[in-house]
Order: C-alpha cells, then sequence, then structure tokens
C-alpha cells in the first residue's frame, strides 16, 4: 500500500535519511524501531508529507506523494500521530475528535466515526465535554489516536504512543492499536520500547543512524543479534 | 459630573479600542505576524466610509461594504507581501513583518495625503451630536453609543465563529500547534489567509466608526496600531473578551487622564499602563500561558 524508495531527507543541511526504503501491505502492523535520533520520526514525517524528501519518492497504491502537501495527504487516507500525541489542549475533547475529521469526506461521515472511536476509547465519550489539557497521560494519548481515527484513514502512523506511559497503560495502548488495526486499518507503528514493538507487530523494520539496517518477522528480529545487543540488553 | 462624563466616553471608545485590537490579536496569534500597518488599514476603513457617505449612505449602514472593501484589500496585501513570510520561523516572521509592516504603513500614510489631503476628516450624521439619553447630565452620545454597541457586537460574533464554527475550532487548533493542525488536514495557508482577512475587515469596520464618532487623517494609523498593541498585551493574546475589557481599561485610564494630570500625558500614561501590565502580567489580563 505504502512503498518509500531510496528517500534521503535534510533538515537544513544536517542530513537525515540515507536511501530509507520500506514497504507497508494493506492490513498489516507493521513497526519501525531503532535508538533516539534513528530517523524514526523523520520517515513518518516523511510519508505525511510534513516533511518532503530531498530525494527518492514515497507512493500510495502506486501513485507519488511528491506534489502533495501535508493536508491533502490526510484525505488520501494517511493519519499521523505526532511524537507526545500534540492534542489541542485549550479545547474540548470533542473538538480535538471534531478536527481530525476536517476533511470533507471525513467531515460528511463524522457521527459515525465518533461512534466507531468512542467504541474503541469509552473513555473519550465520558471526557468529551472536558477540556483535552484536563487529561491523563493515557487519555491523551487515547485521544491522540482517536482523532487520527476520525479522518478514516487507511494507514495510522503512530509516533511514540507508548512514550511517557506507566507499563500497564503501555499494554492497554497496544491492545488497542491491534484492534484497530484488525479493524482493517494499515498501521506503521514507530517505537523505541523494541522489545513490546516486536512482539506486537507481525514485521518490522531496524533502523540506525538514517539507514534501514534491519527487516524481518517481528520474532526474528528479536533473536536478531545486534538488536538484542543494542535494545534489549542481553547477548 | 465631568468624571462621570469623562468615565462615560472613555467606555464608548474603549469598546472601539477593543475592536481596533482584535484584529490585529488574531492575526498574531494565528499567523504570528506583527502586522505594525493594522492602523493604516482602520485609516482606510475610515476613508471607505467617509466614500459612502459622499454617495449618500448612511455610515452604519455601509458598514458591511466597508468590512468587504477592506476583507479585499486584507487579501491584496497578503497576496502581495505577507504570504512570503508563512513559512519562517517565529522570531523571523515577526522581525519581517515588522519591516513590511512599517513601510507598508509609510506607503499608505502617503497614498492616503496624496487622495485625501492631510485635512482631518470626519463623517457628520444629521443626528450627530445627539444624545440617547442624558441621566444625571451625563450624556450618551448616539453615535458614540452606536459604535460601541456595533464593536461589540462584532466582538461577540467572532467569539462565537472561533468557538462553534468548524472552520473557527481549526483557526483555534492552529494558533495552538500549526503541525498537528496540518496533520488533522487542516490547509493552515489558508487559515493564516483567513485570519489576515478577517483582521483586516475589522480594522476597516473600526475605522468607519472613528470617522463617525471622532476624526480621521492620513497619519492616524501609527496612533491606532499603538492603542490596538496596547490593548492586545493589556487583554492577553487569545482572548477576545480580554482584548474588549482591555480596550475599556485603555479608554477610561485615557480619559481620566483628561481629568489629571491633563489631556497632554494620554499617551505616556497608556505606555506606563502597558509597561506595567508587561511587567506585572505578561500574559495579559485575561490570557491564559496555555493560549
Amino acid at each position: 500500500m505504502i512503498t518509500l524508495e531510496g528517500i534521503d531527507a535534510h533538515y537544513k543541511d544536517l542530513q537525515a535519511l540515507w536511501g530509507v526504503s520500506l514497504e507497508v501491505g494493506e492490513g498489516e502492523l507493521v513497526a519501525l524501531v531503532g535508538p533516539n535520533g534513528a530517523g524514526k520520526t523523520t520517515t513518518l514525517r516523511v510519508i505525511s508529507g510534513l516533511l518532503k524528501p530531498t530525494s527518492g519518492s514515497v507512493f500510495l497504491d502506486g501513485r507519488s506523494l511528491a506534489k502533495e502537501p501535508a493536508h491533502r495527504i490526510v484525505e488520501l487516507g494517511i493519519s499521523q500521530v505526532l511524537e507526545g500525541g500534540r492534542i489541542f489542549t485549550g479545547l474540548t475533547v470533542l473538538e480535538n475528535l471534531e478536527l481530525g475529521a476536517f476533511g470533507a469526506k471525513a467531515r460528511k461521515v463524522k457521527d459515525q466515526s465518533l461512534k466507531w472511536v468512542y467504541g474503541i476509547f469509552p473513555r473519550l465519550e465520558e471526557r468529551q465535554k472536558q477540556r483535552a489539557g484536563t487529561l491523563s497521560g493515557g487519555e491523551r494519548q487515547m485521544l491522540a489516536i482517536g482523532r487520527a481515527l476520525m479522518s478514516k484513514p487507511r494507514l495510522l502512523l503512530l509516533d511514540e504512543p507508548s512514550f511517557g506511559l506507566a507499563p500497564l497503560l503501555v499494554e492497554q495502548i497496544f491492545q488497542m492499536i491491534t484492534e484497530i488495526n484488525k479493524q482493517g486499518v494499515t498501521v506503521l507503528l514507530v517505537e523505541q520500547n523494541v522489545r513490546a514493538a516486536l512482539e506486537l507487530t507481525g514485521r518490522a523494520y531496524v533502523i540506525e543512524n538514517g539507514r534501514i539496517v534491519g527487516e524481518g518477522s517481528g520474532e526474528a528480529l528479536l533473536s536478531f543479534e545486534s538488536v538484542r545487543r543494542a535494545y534489549l540488553g542481553c547477548a | 459630573m465631568l468624571t462621570a462624563q469623562n468615565l462615560v466616553y472613555g467606555i464608548l471608545v474603549g469598546g472601539l479600542y477593543g475592536l481596533a485590537a482584535v484584529g490585529l490579536s488574531l492575526v498574531f496569534g494565528v499567523t504570528k505576524f506583527l502586522n505594525v500597518a493594522h492602523g493604516e488599514l482602520l485609516m482606510l476603513g475610515g476613508y471607505a466610509g467617509l466614500w459612502f457617505f459622499s454617495k449618500g449612505v448612511d455610515p452604519f449602514l455601509s458598514l458591511p461594504a466597508v468590512a468587504v472593501c477592506l476583507v479585499l484589500f486584507g487579501l491584496f496585501l497578503y497576496w502581495l507581501l505577507f504570504y512570503r513570510m508563512v513559512k519562517l520561523t517565529e522570531s523571523d516572521k515577526i522581525k519581517n513583518t515588522l519591516l513590511v509592516g512599517f513601510g507598508v504603513s509609510l506607503i499608505l500614510q502617503n497614498l492616503a495625503r496624496l487622495f485625501f489631503t492631510a485635512d482631518d476628516r470626519g463623517i457628520t450624521t444629521s443626528y450627530a451630536g445627539q444624545a440617547l439619553f442624558t441621566i444625571l447630565g451625563v450624556r450618551f452620545p448616539i453615535v458614540r453609543v452606536a459604535s460601541f454597541a456595533i464593536a461589540l457586537i462584532c466582538l461577540v460574533a467572532l467569539h462565537l465563529f472561533l468557538r462553534r464554527t468548524y472552520l473557527g475550532k481549526a483557526i483555534r487548533a492552529t494558533v495552538q500547534d500549526w503541525e498537528a493542525a496540518t496533520v488533522m488536514g487542516i490547509n493552515i495557508q489558508r487559515v493564516y489567509l483567513l485570519a489576515f482577512v478577517i483582521g483586516a475587515g475589522l480594522a476597516g469596520v473600526a475605522g468607519a466608526l472613528v470617522a463617525v464618532g471622532w476624526s480621521i487623517q492620513p497619519t492616524m494609523g501609527l496612533d491606532w496600531t499603538l492603542i490596538a498593541l496596547v490593548v492586545m498585551v493589556l487583554g492577553g493574546l487569545g482572548s477576545i473578551l480580554g482584548t474588549f475589557v482591555g480596550g475599556l481599561v485603555l479608554g477610561v485610564t485615557q480619559s481620566l487622564t483628561n481629568i489629571w494630570p491633563g489631556g497632554e500625558y494620554r499617551e505616556i500614561v497608556a505606555l506606563l499602563l502597558f509597561l506595567v501590565v508587561l511587567v506585572l502580567r505578561p500574559q495579559g489580563l485575561f490570557g491564559s500561558k496555555e493560549g
């Protein structure tokens, strides 16, 4: 469904990605793991159009996204949850969700999407009138994911959904991600929590210093020598 | 009685200060453009009102038309100059828009002098000078009361627009986090443009009201930009109620200055107020740090 081919990306003069290629198929749940600063977030930003690559291309169903601005890419079916959730704290929970359905197509089926999201995250319905700034860390992450689902995405990009959450909550969030994936949304998940991510997903890419250095099934990568040494703290 | 009358005049002009400031505040809040030519937009609104009046249109009835004129002019300014600065970092945006704004303000001032002469002008309607009512000898001039009411209506309308409509919510979201707004599918370039032209339209209405209740001249812009800046800081960014109250505070302070220490100290007192608020409560009287 989504294919990256030889992506180079820069922040001003600093090169962040070097020839990154990866592929996520329809219905898959794929993880992109790697250490801090490896280029995980940058890869997601390139897919969602927030950062345009300096060379290489992103294809959605074979169609290049090079000319599409970020706000259009949302309408094409790719929705990103930014690192830290970045919910609109000054707006209510409901307003946040409504904005997730900003695009014309998504807006038409807004009420239906809202029911769907409330079904996955019942807590959000209880809190819908509250200012988003009053939510707890876990609820914020649910809102961020719920908001991204309001655009009825085909592909959901998740940037560190476990960041800063207690282990129990991380497990909950991961369960919900699996649930979302089962309902037909393709997911590309960026995680520093390598073990949990690899256990969760069918397939994963390992990125280091802006380059993809490994790819395989989650289980295979768990036994991948360098992954074990680098991220799991065992030799 | 003199004090009470001053107080009333202060409140009435204060509403207009709020209206003049809310456009600047909206534009700055959304785009981080500090448009110092905002006062010139008021000036143009004043002359637009004057032109409609010369064609026999009542100045209050021509307000929507004036707003449309200024929206179109705002569109032109944005297309010509301001959209080029959208991609800059926040601090570069402020610096560059300051420079561009000063340039625009000089050009508009001089063009206005060329076309309209440097004379003080005002719109004198048949009902000018009449009092709507008089309480204990304190006059409420009909024109100024109407101006106040219209300013209030505009502010309430803007408030409702930002709170209730999809587009308004998109504007508030963009103020908070433009990147998160972008991944919602919001075209923030459009939001910037929208905020800019609404700001221009509101400035136009404020300017036309100044022409009715007070007077206009080509060089009035700087004074009004200053007033708008002071009120924006007083009220706090992002709070329309705050901007309105900020306007009232400034209006009342200035009019009381007329009694003591004297009218010639008005600007000094206003700027002192500005500094005191900046030092003691930098987020403004009503602003929150969260925005």
